[in-house]
């Protein structure tokens, strides 16, 4: 019940924020609905299935110019060019996925650190279609003819009503025998298997469904930007995406709303706090919050929550006591 | 979290009163433009401050200290400036969102000196379509000139790369008629908008490039593209990089005992790298390299000592940047470009509006900019937006730059080029 | 055929670049199973540690001395001061660690020296130098002699001395070392630092050549990645023989192949990690381990 509760006020929230707030903090929030679609990606499969990936912006990166590319060279709708990139990131999914299996830990972290990395040239080699490094410019979203909203608040409200939908396509997904089988690999692979998963499909299909989020994710990031260019999707957004799960928390798809806020905001707040160097504001906070809230803000607040509970004699708090660590998302050994 | 709920909070705020004082109906009289009030004016700025192109906050940083100087004599017509100066981390997006801040929040009247090709691309569609002035973008991309009909409140200031580079074909085409062209670029739209000026000059000689290699901002080092061109018996080396790569191919052609007539950009030429090439590659490395000059040098101390405008420029760093180094010519870029638009300011008078701004920057005649090197006029018009044209081509000798010849208009060659 | 040696000796120093690099990564995944993603920004850090002693008058070896014993500190502390509390954590969590050092440390060096690309003085002379019409420098051997030398030492160290074989007990065993009396947290720390000290003197090598910014290091570092994993990523000798390998490699691709050219040498370097991880995950060099589910 008090899940459905707290859906029912992000939804409240959502619909009514652009109502209350200026419009440039609902033109951010579309970012944020777009980041929130990436990094739900990763918690799925970094948080549910223990693959560690640095590379998701080239997913990002392949969703924007799907949008972009047929957009601008051949004039087709948005509402086109969305579907397409989703299908078209995801099957680039499916084949990274398929390598991404013959690497484990840390090894799979380097190989997509790799893609991220290689983004960027390979976006400026194949210039007859992407623009090279000036990239394309797209049309801003216009509303469509007959409705009251800027164009603006428009892509504000489909942005959101597609998050909304990711997130409760990958909550069916994660809850039944598909979620029980990717957490059953991540804990305990060698039972999981005895007991007749295949982890190889369910271990590709997790790679493919975060990349269609990923896809969908960037061909917003384009749409709202209004431009791509390599410079758009450098491996810094790959980082960030994967910054923004830990920090959000893995352990629940509230961890992927509350990233993306953080993501979208924190570097506009590091600069406020030291004008001169953002960025070490940026790397203290993420070994900061390693240190002392490794399940993330989310994680934090529910242990947070539960100790408060606890305080008070009631019949909810018998609850054992979780120690960060323990907690987290992705149990591997330390070392090989 | 925080931070958030404070703008979400405020954002409310802001809106309910906005809705208390449209309610009240009392509109002010005047429609003025945003960001003009009796005592300020307020103008949004971003930079690089973290990120791959770090190296040109400084930029931002020496127009800050231009501000100051100019506020703390009274300001600009009985206002003082407020420049919102923000990190875009060079990446498209975040400047997007920026600029939308800036424009919505901050009421700027103007977008002053933003950044880099990528960027500016980015955010000339919003400003345009709001009718923002997006003045004085520091990147010397063509389009900023040439695109003016679709993008009438965007314009440039440098001079554009496919000018310079058009003028060391003349250069060569004057001195060297048999010289065997090796290009070296970066492989992005600068490299390649400097690309198309060397060809656009050579003309019908464009056969006299022998052999063109490009290297990758990533790429640890262009020792591997100096030798090709070395091996493809090139006797003529164009160097189309930015400062660091400009070094290493200096250092490395003097290291594999290539001594061609060596050509360098702008962008790359300022005394400090000059120096550090020669240090590491020894002397040979850049006797008689040439290149061209449109602003003065900060680090050329022998050559400026008694000239006023680098002592107007000593002053202010003095004052504003004490610690900084300002021999780093990215200030002097701030500074100079930051009198360029104080003096536009000036010129509008005490009615301020958006639209008489741009009209005074797109029929500017500034001949005194202090920082510019001697002799060149800042000098636009309505259809040709190209405010800095004239450059001189200067050679090394030793340890300074010395001009080779007259300065050098290449206005027409543009005009031409844009008909 | 000149041109092709002339490209073989300039891959070969670039190459003894990503070896110094390379070397480093080793050493701490050797010590600890993590790959520090923050290695090449420690060794930009010390450079500039170098060069401002330089600055300071300091002669330039003996700039080089004091800058190895500061990052042996730097890195000596920083493992205990935010790895350790990490140290049994899960592999993100590690990964995450050292990429919010990599951002930090980044953001300090430019904080501290700004962002304007600097020379760097070479230790060694700078007349070319030719040996049948193949041009390289002093600096290039210098490069070279410097990167076998330091993996001599390492090799030694770790065979010869107790100190060296504790460490390496420590990595392999932690348990049984605990109870052998090693202080296992220590060697950790020790790995640390001398990886900080290896990436130290790779910083000062290369900072002549690619020259000081703080960002040097982050292309380097990528092929550095490429050439550990080509190398195999627990072994010294295959880091250094796989830098080397690389840089001939991407100048003879960049060069040769139009197809690639110099454009894509960065996506062709990329494709030799993930090649190499996909076939052969132990590298060049590495012993074959044992594949766990």
């Amino acid at each position: 019940m008090a899940r459905a509760i707290r859906v029912g006020i992000a939804v409240v929230v959502i619909a009514i924020l652009p109502a209350i707030v200026p419009s440039f903090v609902v033109f951010d929030f579309i970012y944020v609905a777009a980041y929130a679609i990436a990094i739900l990606g990763l918690i799925i499969l970094t948080g549910m299935n223990g693959q560690i990936s640095l590379g998701h912006g080239a997913f990002m990166a392949l969703g924007g110019y799907v949008v972009a590319v047929l957009a601008h060279n051949l004039g087709w709708p948005y509402w086109v060019g969305v579907p397409l990139a989703a299908l078209a990131s995801g099957a680039f999914g499916l084949v990274i996925g398929a390598i991404a299996l013959r690497l484990a830990g840390v090894y799979l972290a380097l190989a997509t650190f790799s893609l991220a990395v290689a983004t960027p040239s390979f976006l400026k080699h194949y210039k007859s279609i992407t623009g090279g490094f000036g990239g394309l410019s797209l049309d801003a979203v216009k509303a469509p003819a007959g409705l009251p909203t800027s164009g603006q608040q428009w892509l504000y409200y489909v942005a959101w009503a597609i998050a909304g939908a990711a997130f409760l396509a990958s909550a069916l997904i994660v809850r039944g025998k598909f979620g029980r089988a990717l957490r059953a690999l991540r804990d305990n692979p060698i039972a999981a298997i005895s007991f007749g998963v295949n982890p190889y499909s369910y271990k590709t299909l997790a790679f493919g469904w975060s990349a269609v989020l990923s896809g969908i994710a960037g061909a917003f990031l384009a749409m709202t930007t209004a431009y791509v260019s390599p410079d758009t999707f450098t491996f810094a957004l790959s980082i960030t995406l994967l910054i923004g799960a830990v920090l959000g928390g893995m352990m629940t798809f509230w961890g992927a709303l509350v990233g993306a806020i953080v993501i979208e905001f924190l570097p506009l707040v590091a600069q406020q706090v030291n004008a001169g160097a953002p960025s070490v504001v940026y790397g203290v906070t993420l070994i900061l919050m390693m240190l002392f809230v490794p399940d993330g803000i989310v994680g934090g607040l529910q242990r947070l929550t539960r100790r408060l509970v606890r305080r008070v004699p009631s019949p909810t708090a018998f609850e054992p006591s979780v120690p960060a660590a323990a907690s987290m998302a992705v149990d591997q050994p330390t070392r090989e | 979290m925080i931070p958030v709920y404070r703008k979400a909070v405020t954002g409310i705020l802001a809106a309910t009163f906005a809705l208390a004082v449209t309610g009240s109906a009392v509109a002010p009289a005047l429609a003025a433009d945003p960001g003009v009030t009796d005592t300020e004016i307020v103008l949004g700025g971003t930079h690089p401050y973290s990120g791959p192109a770090s190296a040109y906050g400084n930029i931002g940083k020496g127009i800050g200290a231009y501000f100051s100087y100019v506020n703390d004599r009274g300001g600009v017509n009985g206002r003082k400036i407020k420049y919102i100066d923000k990190d875009d981390g060079y990446s498209p997006p975040q400047a997007v969102q920026i600029v939308h801040q800036l424009v919505e929040q901050d009421k700027v009247f103007a977008i002053f000196d933003t950044l880099g090709t990528a960027v500016n691309t980015a955010i000339r569609p919003y400003l345009n379509q709001n009718g923002v002035p997006h003045m004085f973008v520091a990147t010397g991309a063509s389009t900023w000139g040439k695109d003016y009909q679709k993008f009438p409140w965007t314009i440039g200031w440098q001079p554009d790369y496919q000018a310079e580079a058009a003028l060391y074909a003349q250069d060569i085409l004057q001195n060297h008629p048999k010289a065997k062209i090796g290009v070296l670029y970066q492989n992005d739209d600068y490299g390649e908008d400097y690309n198309a000026g060397l060809k656009r000059g050579l003309g019908k000689h464009q056969e006299m490039i022998v052999k063109m290699a490009s290297y990758e901002t990533t790429d640890p080092n262009v020792s591997s593209q100096v030798s090709t061109l070395k091996a493809a018996g090139c006797d003529t080396f164009m160097i189309f990089a930015t400062p660091k790569f400009a070094i290493q191919s200096m250092v490395a052609a003097a290291q594999q005992s290539w001594h061609p007539t060596t050509y360098l950009n702008n962008v790359s030429a300022a005394v400090p790298f000059m120096n550090a090439a020669s240090k590491a590659g020894g002397p040979a490395a850049v006797a008689g390299v040439i290149s061209t000059i449109y602003l003065k040098d900060p680090a050329n101390h022998a050559r400026y000592a008694g000239d006023a405008g680098m002592k107007f420029y000593n002053e202010i760093m003095a004052k504003y940047l004490p610690t900084a180094d300002k021999d780093d010519g990215n200030y002097l870029y701030g500074v100079s470009i930051g009198y360029t638009m104080v003096d536009v300011l000036k010129r509008a008078g005490k009615d301020l509006t958006r639209k008489k701004v741009m009209d005074i920057a797109t029929n500017l005649v500034e001949k005194d900019n202090p920082l510019a090197y001697p002799g060149v006029v800042i000098r636009t018009s309505p259809t040709f937006r190209y405010p800095i044209t004239q450059m001189i081509t200067a050679r090394w000798l030793a340890t300074d730059w010395s001009p080779t010849g007259l300065l050098v208009d290449t206005r027409s060659m543009t005009m031409a080029e844009n008909k | 055929m000149h041109d092709l040696a002339q490209q073989i000796v300039s891959g070969l120093a670039t190459g003894s670049i990503f070896a110094s690099m390379a070397l480093a990564l080793v050493l701490i995944y050797r010590s600890m199973g993590v790959i520090n993603f923050a290695q090449g920004e420690l060794a930009m850090f010390s450079t500039y540690v170098a060069w401002q002693l330089v600055q300071m008058g300091v002669p330039m070896w003996g700039a080089f001395f004091i800058t190895i014993v500061v990052a042996f500190a730097g890195g000596v502390l920083l493992e205990r001061l935010v790895i350790r509390p990490v140290e049994r954590a899960p592999q993100l969590t590690l990964v995450i660690v050292t990429l919010g050092l990599f951002t930090a440390i980044n953001g300090l060096a430019g904080w501290f020296w700004g962002y304007v690309v600097k020379p760097f003085p070479t230790p060694f002379p700078t007349t070319p130098l030719q040996i049948g019409g193949v041009a390289f420098s002093a600096q290039d051997v210098g490069v070279i002699v410097v990167s076998l030398v330091t993996l001599g030492l390492i090799s030694l160290f770790f065979q010869k001395t107790k100190l060296g074989l504790a460490m390496r007990a420590a990595a392999l065993y932690p348990d049984q070392s605990r109870v052998l009396g090693i202080r296992v947290g220590w060697m950790l720390a020790l790995g640390w630092g001398l990886a900080s000290v290896v990436g130290a003197i790779s910083g000062i090598m290369i900072a002549p050549v690619v020259f000081l910014d703080p960002n040097m290091m982050q292309s380097v570092i990528v092929y550095a990645f490429a050439a550990a994993v080509l190398g195999g990523i627990e072994s010294p000798i295959g880091a250094v023989v796989g830098g080397l390998i690389l840089g001939v490699v991407l100048n003879l691709l960049g060069t040769y192949v139009e197809a690639i050219g110099n454009e894509l040498r960065l996506a062709a370097a990329l494709a030799i990690i993930v090649a190499v991880l996909v076939i052969k995950p132990s590298g060049l060099f590495g012993r074959a381990t044992v594949q766990r589910v």
